[in-house]
């Protein structure tokens, strides 16, 4: 193996491994993290079956988005699902031997690397143009979008100008990785610029904005049922402190009844 | 500070948004509170000399036990879709008004005390040093906001700057930066039991004189009852409905329906009040202390109902909160002590707290009330939907009866009934720009220029479709009102309180055996 593939299959694991690691611990700490108090927000669903159609609807039709902000909800919904059909379609790579006839189905998406694109840029743009959004921005946000422009442009160079990579040793390369059956990857420019951002996106996923994906899964304000009255809702320790009735303002305001 | 010119913005025909002017609403934020009011709360009296370390201990603390503080500050990604949806923004042209450039102020030192990023690429991630720069623009930009959860609607993670500046203030008061408004009320609210410090026989008198004159206006011995032991319902309200016009009116109102109804009820001066500040100041324990007054109020009265009055947070604190803080409501477990003991005694067959607007819609849909709608004629009349009922409650158990049951029961009462703006109303309502304990003349400033697109959309109404009535349900709103609408050259009593709609067209024909159940119930009077 090429001293170059030894690196990258060694960043492949890492990154991976920080990613997961890094994920496993921040979901771990939203789900211990007690929500004391009842605080969704309206349009608020009464049962749970109304809560899980909520946050389908969010994570899929970003809905609270499209009320907000036309334009963001146009760029922002062509790039996560240019990029949902894109991860889906690189499954290729990633599955040993020959692919199942299902496969054929995904190939189209492909074209959604421009959606992917075309979203970025429009982000960007708003992110440079529009006053209100260049103020609240840090040089992270911008570098955050320029890196996904860079994967997905890269990854369009290759899909779909002259400069094709070689796919077949990309495939070795990729499902190797999977099988820890290891194997030399492509060396042109774009690939390795395409791979190595993808990793640090990885890496960066648990201590960046990027901990938005499991964020809105956890947030209370979405996720809450609206029963407050039926039932009581109470964090452990809140409860503790009932139970000992042993609240600092004891002192000044009296005790507990 | 307190009296600081500034201009009144004009009202445009539809609200555009402004042009960044940063720092224009930059200054020393509201009066502070002394030692005198922050100690019984349990806060430091003056900043402390480690404020420094003793707020980065308390924001670890909040996060770990708010999982909306902390999802929240790690889950925004800066989108700009909440940037235009506060009122203080549109109103100021602040830049640290947009929502997220208000969440920033906590965020960015969040992120450099608590994320790896911010840690070592502080530059890189906006993460900044919690110094005294920032911490003056914390207590500023955060009594800057009215918690009213707009920005949160419209954001694609739900994400509440509400909470974010709960939690701000109590950082801040436990550095000893408390804000003199909320906490000195807190204290009254605490020890006396109202926030304005009305003791038990203040308040007799007063209500003595309402039924007086109540009687002498309507005809009908419509009864204002104090801690009467045995009373059906337990009715909590804001104390600002003891005094304050427009509130008295709705008192008023409240007072006929259930004496139209028959139903034995009282008020408790003990917990004379419904508003809890301490949603606020971001303070559960000091919420809870308030919360438990009621109880103990429930309790010492052997109600089987609590009702809470037209008050928009303490709707919001009654209907979210209090089952969770004191046990007023439903369905706690039956090993959970605590809570059962008051459960016990309530009556399941209504829910538990019930608003008296359905209450009163309740009533009207059994046909138990009848009115002259005419008496309303002059009226036409429009509704503010108040914040915290729009956005964090619900009314009569069906989803947006928040924003149906007040609607039906002024369509019930008056023949004139205009929405305003569709995007202003309901789940997009505008503040009124004195929530969140923003209510505080050395705050002004502010207040107006919050007000400013809630005006734009009543000024759409009052030229289209001749509104020359503003009919709310929360106190806040109807003092903020009060104050602000001459600003904007509307008539400063076009604010109504609804149950002063409907005890203006309710006509009181009770048969006379009723009233004697009422008063029997009356007879059983404790002190």
């Amino acid at each position: 193996m090429s001293t170059i593939s030894i690196i990258f299959t060694a960043l492949f694991y890492i990154s991976l491994f920080i990613f997961i690691v890094g994920m496993g611990r921040k979901i771990y700490q939203f789900s211990v993290t007690p929500a004391p108090l009842k605080i969704p927000t309206a349009p608020t669903p009464l049962t749970q079956t109304g809560v899980v159609f909520r946050m389908i609807r969010e994570v899929t039709l970003f809905e609270s988005l499209f009320r907000s902000n036309k334009w963001i909800w146009f760029f922002g919904f062509l790039f996560h699902f240019g990029l949902l059909l894109i991860l889906v379609r690189h499954l290729r790579y990633f599955i040993p031997g020959d692919l199942p006839e299902v496969f054929m189905l995904i190939q189209p998406f492909k074209y959604a690397a421009f959606a992917m694109v075309i979203g970025l840029v429009g982000l960007l743009a708003r992110r440079i143009f529009v006053p209100r959004i260049r103020y609240i921005s840090a040089p992270s946000d911008y570098l955050m979008l320029i890196m996904l422009l860079i994967i997905g442009v890269s990854g369009v160079v290759m899909t779909f100008t002259s400069n094709h990579t070689d796919v077949i040793m990309v495939k070795d390369f990729a499902s190797g990785l999977v099988t820890f059956n290891w194997s030399n990857m492509p060396t042109e420019l774009h690939f390795i610029i395409h791979l190595l951002l993808v990793f640090v996106l990885l890496a960066i996923f648990p201590i960046s904005k990027l901990l938005h994906v499991p964020g809105v899964f956890f947030s209370p304000t979405r996720n809450q049922v609206d029963n407050a009255r039926k039932k009581r809702h109470i964090s452990p320790w809140a409860l503790k402190q009932e139970q000992e009735h042993s609240v600092k303002l004891e002192q000044t305001l009296g005790k507990d009844t | 500070m307190a009296a600081k010119e500034f201009d009144i913005p004009k009202l445009p025909t539809y609200v555009e948004i402004p042009e960044l002017n940063p720092g224009i609403m930059e200054g020393e934020g509201p009066f502070k509170s002394s030692d005198e009011f922050q100690s019984p709360l349990g806060f430091p009296g003056e900043k402390v000399d480690n404020w420094q370390e003793v707020a980065i201990a308390k924001m670890g603390e909040l996060k770990s036990k708010y999982r909306s503080v902390q999802v929240f500050l790690d889950s925004c990604v800066k989108c700009g879709a909440c940037t235009d949806k506060c009122h203080y923004f549109l109103g100021s042209s602040d830049p640290k008004n947009m929502p997220v450039a208000r969440q920033d102020l906590f965020r960015s030192v969040y992120r450099r005390h608590f994320t790896f990023a911010g840690k070592y690429f502080p530059k890189l991630v906006g993460a900044k040093d919690l110094d005294d720069q920032m911490l003056d623009d914390w207590y500023n930009y955060f009594h800057q906001c009215s918690q009213c959860r707009r920005c949160s609607v419209f954001c694609p993670y739900g994400i509440d700057t509400a909470e974010i500046s709960m939690a701000a203030r109590e950082v801040l008061d436990s550095v000893g930066l408390g804000q003199k408004y909320c906490n000195q009320i807190l204290g009254k609210a605490l020890t006396i039991g109202n926030n304005l410090g009305l003791p038990e026989p203040a308040l007799k008198d007063t209500l003595l004189d309402l039924e007086e004159e109540v009687e002498e206006d309507f005809g009908a011995p419509v009864k204002y009852p104090l801690d009467v032991k045995g009373s059906e319902i337990l009715l909590i309200t804001p104390s600002a409905d003891f005094f304050a016009e427009p509130h008295i009116d709705g008192l008023i109102g409240y007072g006929k329906v259930f004496y139209q109804d028959g139903v034995s009820w009282t008020m408790s001066s003990y917990a004379s009040e419904g508003a809890n500040f301490g949603m606020f100041i971001g303070s559960y324990d000091v919420m809870r202390k308030a919360a438990l007054r009621i109880r103990k109020a429930a309790l010492d009265l052997e109600v089987s109902r609590v009702m809470v009055g037209e008050c928009g947070h303490a709707w919001r604190v009654a209907y979210s909160f209090w089952n969770t803080l004191s046990g007023v409501g439903a369905g706690a477990q039956s090993s959970d002590e605590h809570a059962m003991k008051l459960q016990n005694q309530l009556d399941h067959r209504y829910p538990q707290p019930q608003h008296i607007i359905e209450y009163t819609h309740d009533l009207i849909q059994r046909g138990k009330l009848n009115f002259d709608k005419s008496e309303n004629d002059d009226r036409t009349v429009t509704f503010h939907d108040s914040c915290n009922v729009a956005r964090a409650t619900n009314m009569g158990g069906i989803e947006g009866g928040q924003f149906i049951l007040p609607r039906e029961v002024i369509k019930s009462v008056c023949n004139n009934y205009i929405d305003m703006e569709r995007s202003t109303i309901k789940e997009s309502t505008f503040c009124c720009g004195g929530g969140g304990g923003l209510l505080t003349d050395d705050l002004m400033e502010i207040r107006v220029k919050g007000a400013m697109p809630r005006m734009q959309a009543l000024k759409q109404v009052e030229e289209n479709n001749g509104v020359n009535t503003l009919a709310a349900i929360c106190a806040i709103c109807k003092s903020q009102f009060t104050k602000v609408l001459p600003k904007f050259d509307f008539d400063p009593y076009m604010i109504v309180s609804v149950h002063q709609l409907v005890s203006a067209a309710i006509i009181l024909d009770k048969p006379q055996t009723e009233t004697e159940d009422a008063i029997a119930a009356e007879s059983v009077e404790t002190e």
